[in-house]
């Protein structure tokens, strides 16, 4: 005996140090892909880096409140002064002329490779003369007459060209020098990380940075030039790392509350320091376990898993709640056999049960789900085997916890009480339960489901609409609608963006968009530039050309005798590349339309609706990059491809739950060995799951994939409560109801407070989770006790 | 990056817009045109404009029409030899040509502002205003005068090195705008006979 508990504990030691030091070494992630898919199709992928990695991801926009006009201006130009100097931002717009010189320098070298106006015509004596005329004509006009001092160099205006060529995108208003809101009661600006925007830890030391520089920049807030003056920061990253921190301190706060609290109730039960240390050791050891296993499976940790490991506490517990209490009645009868031979064959039963809920996450596609699937297996079955053979083992020999058989005694006579309505009564009752349900669900199918992805989102309706407004200002796409095209390398999807962006030009003509960007606009391909370069003539053609074509202009030859030089030069000059980019705030545009992985490069290509905000008709877009032959073109609406992306994960949800129900049901059959046995047990679960949806659809709350999760739970901890009810009265010794009940109902106690702290938290998919499992595991066991066959528990008892 | 482009054509364009203003002292009289023309609420009037480049062989020219509201709008509507439309109202530029709207503000670029700011504060007979940017120096009588007015800011000298305006008593009948290079403009007002 001595021996089998050493080698017992001696197992268990080394699980546990083996799970340590898994669970220390295991790379944890704290992005969004937990949300994502795990294998996903091409266009999912492309929604995927688009989420994690797109334009939009690295923009923070910020704005500047209160104050005076004035005041804003200041520490808007202040601050963008600093924060363009920070490596972390790799561009800072405030709506402040900068940064120009490098960028005019760049334009002005490369003119002749990068105006689309260039072609052999233009260098034709009648090309050139109608290219000078225009020029000549410009000069009388202010957009013209800036340019008086290239015209030498550029004749035919290409510096212009390129100019409005690069300025189709509309900017927002200025005031005093900077962006301003269209009401003008915010300054802004857009700041763009270096870092991608997966990159959680950069993200949050930018906007630390950011907030920084403005405190610098504002200086004292009650008193001073620039008093008043606040900062409000939006965009996804900005909301990451708030969710981030959201959950983090969230989670942090509910574990500590509600183990302070558990730990109090089962100080309160037990009277005894070692009894609640040691039934602590299978919510610890399944923990562990549980992280463990997933980063064993899945190579890395979600932090959102972690999360949720709060949702083990609610069912582990409970087994050394039954195994503390139900062991005295083992003493107490002096019975000849141990609660592992009376009662584990009921948790092990139970846990099996929950195993096949939270089996059913397993096939899920959403990582996440995955996740917690076998977080929850693992830790459950972990915590049931240290609850059968650990504790036994380690249990003192003169353990003793309080009796709580008179608790359990008044629970059994208020219970008796309820009961004795009668048998029929209750069967009317939860007939009309169910048929409340069933009118209730199905008055509301069409929305009780929320398929949008954004009802995980920590980020509140008002921090949306604010994040809106200001991408209205800014004019700035929210980059919701994107032509994508993708190829083996930079070149390839360059000339792809060229003739998509040929397409899309006719869209912008019509007025089916309001405009796009490509990253072609500020490099084009290798082939576009070497068209261009080998349109330009040569020295002494040129020469001719131009001759002829200044005859009754006001322009003398031998003034532009640069420009020849320059043309040649270009003729000679190599093709522009990516790298002559650096330096320019070009860089910054380019770099955010080019996504490369692996081998795999992508050209996007954002779309900005006609009208502001207006949505766009991507069937005419699909259309007309057909017509145009880029078959290899992706459109993609974000938003709706993300919802549908949720949309697919729930469904796909909810089958594999109701597949999980049917797999309980079989195991209950084989275990239980009658259908009437089974339905029983299985009754008020459901009862309980249709009460507390009903509850949800009558309050207005739209379920999420989290409800489910916790109608999952609701299942995995309500069905340890009607075995126990079914051990109770069909088992030879059935025990004292009484300490079936007391441990029940702390073991529920315990489960509802986790849970219902949950309920209070600032996080949606928390509050989620715990208002549906709370209310659940309550009726689940009130459910339990009322419909149990209390005749037969009766019976024994007397 | 595309804003100081952007830029600097306005500033060619105000070059063209500005007026300019004349010689020395009476300032009495200076006081009294600034009151006439603080009297004004509307001007209308048509602009013929002669740009003389050395980079070109003769002058080129535009014409159009040049509205004024108190205190603050002024709008140039280029006719020849290209449509063009430039609003001023309270600090922001609105350029309009073919298909193409730019707005900006002129406070973020403090080189420019001046040069709008002559012709609008002549029209609006603001002196104080003038006198924030320019020396000013006066000449003539009421009846017929020269204002003069000569950059203070070095960073504006660079671009223009005087801006010539003038009129008799609170009409503008050139502005005639000097560049350091040499080249200028010079803008011919009279009544507008347009519709």
């Amino acid at each position: 005996m001595m021996v089998r508990r050493a080698r017992v504990l001696i197992l268990w030691a080394g699980c546990i140090a083996f799970a340590a030091f898994i669970v220390a070494r295991a790379h944890y992630i704290t992005d969004l892909s937990a949300f994502l898919p795990a294998n996903p199709t091409p266009v999912q992928q492309l929604l995927v880096d688009q989420l994690r990695d797109g334009p939009a991801t690295r923009l923070i926009l910020i704005a500047l409140e209160q104050g005076d006009a004035a005041a804003r201006a200041r520490v808007s130009a202040a601050m963008a002064g600093q924060l363009r100097k920070d490596p972390r931002f790799s561009s800072v717009n405030n709506g402040e002329a900068v940064a120009g010189q490098r960028d005019r320098e760049f334009l002005f070298q490369h003119r002749y490779l990068l105006s689309e106006a260039v072609t052999a015509e233009r260098f034709s004596a009648s090309g050139l003369n109608a290219a000078m005329k225009e020029t000549i004509d410009n000069l009388s006009s202010p957009a013209g007459l800036l340019f008086k001092t290239l015209l030498p160099r550029d004749p035919t205006g290409e510096l212009l060209n390129i100019v409005d060529q690069l300025a189709r995108a509309p900017s927002p208003q200025s005031r005093d020098g900077v962006w301003v809101s269209a009401d003008a009661t915010r300054a802004l600006a857009v700041a763009q990380t270096a870092a991608s925007g997966s990159d959680s830890d950069a993200q949050s030391e930018a906007i630390a940075a950011i907030r920084t520089a403005f405190a610098t920049a504002a200086g004292d807030s009650r008193q001073g030039p620039n008093k008043g003056v606040q900062l409000r920061l939006s965009g996804p990253a900005v909301f990451a790392v708030a969710a981030r921190a959201k959950i983090e301190r969230a989670a942090v706060r509910l574990a500590i509350a509600s183990s302070i609290l558990v730990v109090a109730l089962l100080l309160i039960v037990y009277r005894s320091l070692p009894a609640l240390g040691l039934g602590l050791l299978p919510v610890t050891t399944g923990a562990l376990v549980g992280v463990a296993s997933v980063a064993l499976g899945f190579g890395a940790v979600h932090g959102i898993t972690l999360g949720f490991g709060i949702t083990l506490i609610g069912e582990s517990v409970d087994y050394s709640i039954y195994f503390f209490i139900q062991s005295r009645h083992v003493r107490n009868a002096a019975a000849d056999r141990s609660w592992q031979q009376l009662w584990w064959p009921t948790v092990r039963l139970g846990m099996l049960a929950s195993v096949c809920g939270f089996a059913s996450l397993l096939p899920s596609g959403f990582p996440g789900l995955k996740q917690l699937g076998l977080y929850s297996i693992s830790g459950l079955i972990a915590a049931a085997l240290v609850t059968r053979f650990v504790l036994p083992a380690l249990l003192p020999g003169d353990f003793a916890i309080r009796d709580v058989t008179p608790f359990g005694a008044r629970v059994a006579a208020r219970l008796q009480g309820v009961r004795r309505i009668g048998r029929a009564a209750i069967v009317l009752w939860s007939v009309a339960l169910v048929m409340l349900a069933i009118v209730v669900l199905y008055h509301d199918r069409a929305t009780l489901w929320n398929r949008e992805l954004s009802a995980l989102s920590p980020v509140s309706i008002e921090e949306q609409n604010y994040d809106a407004k200001l991408r209205a200002d800014l004019g700035a796409a929210d980059v919701r609608d994107l032509v994508i095209v993708s190829g083996p390398d930079q070149e390839s999807i360059l000339r792809s963006a060229e003739r998509a962006a040929h397409a899309l030009q006719g869209l912008v003509d019509d007025k089916t968009i309001g405009g796009f960007e490509s990253p072609a606009n500020y490099l084009p391909s290798m082939a576009t530039q070497e068209i261009r370069r080998s349109s330009l003539p040569s020295a002494s053609e040129l020469s001719a050309n131009l001759k002829q074509a200044l005859d009754g202009l006001p322009l003398r030859a031998d003034r532009l005798q640069p420009f020849l030089e320059d043309i040649e030069a270009t003729r000679h000059a190599a093709l522009v590349t990516s790298r002559d980019l650096a330096g320019t705030s070009l860089n910054a545009g380019f770099d955010a339309l080019v996504l490369h992985r692996r081998d795999q490069w992508s050209a996007l290509l954002p779309l900005r609706s006609a009208a502001a905000g207006g949505p766009i008709d991507m069937a005419r877009v699909v259309a007309a990059l057909k017509d145009a032959k880029l078959e290899d073109a992706q459109v993609l609406d974000l938003k709706q491809e993300s919802d549908a992306l949720y949309a697919g994960y729930l469904s796909e949800a909810i089958r594999f739950s109701l597949a999980g129900f049917l797999a309980l049901t079989v195991l209950l059959l084989i275990a239980l060995r009658s259908p009437l046995r089974v339905a029983r047990v299985l009754a008020p679960l459901v009862l309980a799951v249709l009460a507390v949806a009903t509850g949800l659809a009558i309050a207005g709350v739209q379920l999420t994939i989290l409800h489910l999760v916790g109608m999952l739970l609701i299942v995995a901890v309500g069905s340890n409560y009607a075995l126990f009810f079914d051990r109770q009265a069909h088992a030879e010794d059935g025990g004292s109801e009484a300490l079936t009940l007391a441990s029940l109902v702390i073991a529920n106690a315990s489960t509802v407070i986790g849970f219902g702290l949950l309920s209070f938290s600032q996080v949606p998919v928390l509050v989620a989770l715990g208002t549906t499992v709370a209310p659940g595991a309550f009726l689940a066991l009130l459910f339990a006790a009322i419909g149990a066959p209390a005749a037969n528990a009766h019976a024994q008892h007397s | 990056m595309r804003l100081p482009l952007i830029v600097l054509c306005l500033m060619g364009a105000l070059c063209g817009t500005v007026a300019s203003g004349a010689p020395p002292p009476p300032f009495s009289d200076l006081n009294e045109v600034m009151g006439l023309l603080a009297m004004r609420q509307h001007g209308r009037v048509e602009f013929i404009e002669q740009h003389f480049l050395k980079v070109l062989n003769h002058p080129v020219e535009s014409s159009g029409e040049l509205r004024y509201d108190a205190p603050d709008r002024l709008e140039k509507r280029t006719i020849k030899p290209r449509a063009e439309t430039l609003v001023l109202t309270g600090g922001v530029l609105t350029v309009e040509r073919a298909h193409n709207k730019r707005v900006m503000d002129l406070h973020a670029y403090p080189q420019v502002q001046p040069f709008v700011e002559s012709i609008r504060a002549t029209l609006a007979g603001d002196r104080s205003a003038l006198e924030r940017l320019f020396h000013l120096e006066f000449t003539g009588s009421v009846a017929r005068w020269t204002l003069t007015l000569i950059p203070v800011e070095s960073k504006v000298k660079q671009s223009v090195a005087q801006v010539r305006i003038d009129g008799v008593r609170d009409q503008l009948l050139k502005v005639e705008i000097r560049q350091p290079d040499g080249d200028r403009s010079l803008m011919t007002l009279r009544p507008s006979t347009l519709p």
